[in-house]
């Protein structure tokens, strides 16, 4: 298959309408600004709508209209903009409708920087919005994995009806990279027979979307069905990647562009003789909880976390490690991107503690 | 047997849980006749305010969305543009409508987007228990204006249906009330009118009804009603407040 | 091959950006695992604008690179930047058009480009960033020459079609230029 070159941002937005996106709403905020460039050109050609919205509530819940009328839709903005899309993402989840947002990270908290960042962790994998709920969030940290989890995210949300958030941070955004347009096998779905798309002779009844259940134990029955959901969602849609985790005597674990920078120290810390491996999260939720814990039985002495954040993901690590081992963070922010050396320095420290 | 009326197929058979006296299940009534004698019933899709019509969906017989609070013109915009042979409507309240969600009724008119806006203008928040509200007259109590709306603590009452006149994609606005008969008749007419605009592609079509609501006003029915017609009518003058077609 | 993880730089407009594109497309055409790394922010209005490209036979960790093998600098700025970042034995392709300065370790080596008055002399001021990206394939041997020019009968078609021969030209022209100070 040919291998092009590709800008991140549009190469996200291109793999989202050959994943069939037929809406795209958006507002303007760095660094994204690609993504809704590329898709007000793009969206209609393809037959699709563009609509750039008067701010990132609206645009969240032209993506809620979209959804509940049964068409597959997006969103995307960076970290403060996504802050504002919490209300319309809680709406989403209680009304079970699909939609797929895109978060390009940077800086924070408040308008902080237009840099890099992953500071937006604990929004993404905790729930950002109110009430119990989770997404799948999908962290790509290559440009071929942005565009093939783009076509997943589309399949997961309609398969749960649920949103699903592509995490990326402004390097995936903004780099270059080959990508390959792989044949994907959608997955089996149901119809959408509970969209308000029109009644139009096919239905006895009206179908009405909404969040509300007023009455209490109406609303924690949704609730549960909903855990149903999570769980399954857990047990089914939880991806990572090991790079030389089988003899590591220490791990690093690390998502996006962090861990690209990650396995670069890895594999110099190897060169000098230090058994250090690579474990990415490629969902951060569902977080590859299992298997660390597993990895923490086994022969590791320890595990550091890399992140560009005051350290987030650590503490999923952490739970997923609990006693066994010692778990260390190394991570910079604001903006600022790790280098590789930093990351090796760290490591090679850490390395020598848990010895 | 001769039927002489009927409830329109537009609505379901439920009962609403509207209070005496309030104006929504008159005007849910007009839209559903307009509905149902354009055949639309089984086409249109209608977006719900957060507000005392947060559950229409469970009275009218087309399909609803029901929407977070103010940003039913948002939602309207998305399923509008992708179902554009269908009639679609937003159906909000005066909190909703004209403060929180001020911004996404603003754009949707400047965009000129093609779905009609059904605007309940009742001066008070209704359903959270009779606040006051972006419309509550200057001197009208509300339980978070305990001796009257005034202008220093909060200018003066926003014009809603004037306001989004000055935008070019508004094609049609007029304001109506359900006091009596002959204003149900024209407020029925208006609605089909904007209905029927917004079919034809014209552009943004906006119906403000001034609306009663005893309970929170602390009045009886007729009373209440007097009082619209008296103060409410006075400050938000009833009739078309733009026709692009006739200018 | 060896890993070749370039810093390009220079003022808006002089075209790094897309020099570092050139390298990178061409890179794809040859089969190998490329990137490029825009720097934005703040310094993207005016001032200097850097991107780096990374060329490899293996998966391309850390897109970013802290020691590059060659920096390619279209200003002096830049030059002042990005001289400590290169690695012993480096090389570092100057536009001796606009830089004045000469390099200042002996650790690395310099291959200095006039780039602008070769452009000019061709009769085209914007063929200077082709006349440098000759200069780095034939120094470096990174790419091959040829790849460039089917890249270079690619990029302009139709109207545009005329601008190839003097593209070639400037691609020699810097090609040749690097090999000389080489000898």
């Amino acid at each position: 298959m040919k291998r092009e070159i590709w800008k991140g941002s549009e190469a996200i937005a291109e793999a989202a309408i050959r994943a069939g996106c037929r809406g795209f709403f958006g507002y303007p905020i760095t660094p994204q600004n690609e993504i809704p460039e590329y898709m007000s050109l793009k969206m209609p050609e393809s037959g699709g709508v563009f609509v750039q919205a008067e701010s990132e509530l609206a645009a969240i819940n032209m993506v809620y209209g979209a959804a509940a009328s049964g068409m597959r839709a997006m969103t995307s903005s960076s970290s403060p903009g996504i802050s504002l899309k919490q209300e319309g993402i809680s709406y989403m989840v209680g009304a079970e409708l699909p939609g797929v947002i895109v978060n390009v990270m940077r800086g924070g908290p408040g308008l902080g920087s237009i840099q890099p960042g992953q500071s937006d962790y604990f929004q993404a994998t905790r729930g950002g919005g109110n009430g119990d709920y989770h997404m799948v969030v999908l962290a790509p940290a290559n440009l071929q994995e942005a565009v093939d989890v783009m076509f997943e995210a589309f399949d997961i949300a309609d398969q749960y009806r649920n949103p699903v958030l592509v995490l990326a941070d402004g390097l995936i955004g903004q780099m270059m990279e080959p990508i390959v347009w792989k044949e994907h096998t959608p997955r089996v779905l149901p119809d959408k027979t509970w969209a308000a798309d029109g009644r139009r002779g096919e239905r006895e009844h009206n179908n009405f979307i909404t969040s509300l259940l007023l009455a209490a134990d109406a609303c924690e029955a949704r609730n549960i069905r909903l855990k149903a959901k999570f769980d399954e969602m857990e047990q089914n849609e939880c991806r990572w990647e090991e790079i030389g985790t089988e003899d590591a005597d220490l791990i690093l674990v690390s998502y996006g562009t962090p861990s690209r920078i990650a396995q670069s120290a890895a594999e110099q810390l190897r060169a000098q003789g230090l058994k250090v491996g690579l474990l990415r999260p490629i969902t951060v939720w569902p977080f590859p909880t299992a298997r660390i814990r597993e990895l923490a039985a086994g022969k590791c002495r320890g595990f550091l976390a890399v992140e560009m954040s005051q350290g987030q993901m650590v503490d999923d690590v952490r739970l997923a490690v609990g006693e066994k081992k010692p778990v260390g963070f190394y991570g910079r922010c604001g903006g600022v991107v790790p280098t590789v050396s930093e990351v090796r320095l760290a490591a090679e420290k850490f390395y020598q503690e848990v010895q | 047997m001769t039927t002489i009326y009927r409830k329109s197929t537009g609505l379901q058979d439920t009962e609403l849980h509207y209070c005496p006296g309030c104006s929504h299940g008159t005007v849910h009534k007009l839209v559903a006749e307009v509905l149902e004698e354009m055949g639309a019933v089984d086409t249109a899709i209608g977006i719900c305010p957060v507000g005392c019509a947060v559950l229409a969906g469970n009275y009218f017989n087309c399909d609803v969305i029901e929407a977070a609070h103010g940003r039913a013109p948002a939602v309207a915009t998305a399923v509008k543009r992708l179902h554009p042979t269908q009639p679609v409507f937003t159906y909000q309240g005066d909190g909703d409508l004209a403060s929180i969600g001020a911004a996404e009724i603003v754009h949707a008119a400047m965009r000129g987007e093609k779905f009609t806006t059904i605007f309940i203008n009742n001066a008070i928040y209704g359903m959270t228990g009779g606040q006051m509200a972006p419309t509550t007259l200057l001197g009208q109590r509300a339980t978070t204006a305990p001796l009257g709306r005034t202008v220093e603590q909060a200018g003066s009452p926003i014009r809603m249906a004037e306001m989004l006149s000055t935008l070019d994609g508004l094609v049609y606005a007029e304001r109506v009330c359900v006091t009596d008969i002959p204003h149900l008749n024209k407020a029925k007419k208006a609605i089909r009118k904007a209905f029927q605009k917004q079919m034809a592609g014209e552009g943004f079509t906006f119906i403000e009804v001034l609306a009663a609501c005893p309970t929170n006003w602390g009045m009886d029915i007729v009373e209440a009603n007097q009082w619209l017609l008296e103060n409410m009518a006075a400050y938000y003058p009833l009739g078309v407040i733009k026709d692009k077609e006739a200018e | 091959m060896k890993k070749r993880e370039v810093i390009l730089s220079g003022f808006g407009g002089q075209g790094v950006m897309s020099i570092g594109k050139n390298l990178a497309e061409a890179g794809v055409v040859e089969g190998l695992e490329v990137s490029w790394v825009p720097s934005y922010g703040p310094e993207m209005r005016g001032g200097t604008a850097n991107c780096t490209v990374i060329l490899s036979e293996e998966r391309i960790g850390a897109p970013l690179v802290e020691q590059a093998t060659e920096i390619v600098v279209m200003n002096r700025p830049s030059l002042i930047k990005f001289e400590p970042a290169l690695q012993p034995g480096g090389i570092a392709f100057i536009n001796s058009s606009i830089v004045p300065d000469k390099v200042t370790r002996d650790d690395i080596q310099a291959i200095y480009v006039p780039c602008d008055a070769i452009a000019k002399e061709l009769g085209n001021p914007k063929v200077a960033n082709m006349v440098m990206l000759g200069a780095y394939v034939g120094a470096t041997e990174a790419l091959k020459v040829e790849t460039i020019e089917e890249m270079i009968h690619e990029m302009f078609t139709g109207k545009k079609a005329k601008l190839v021969p003097l593209n070639l030209e400037a691609l020699q022209r810097g090609i040749r230029c690097a090999k000389e100070q080489l000898a």
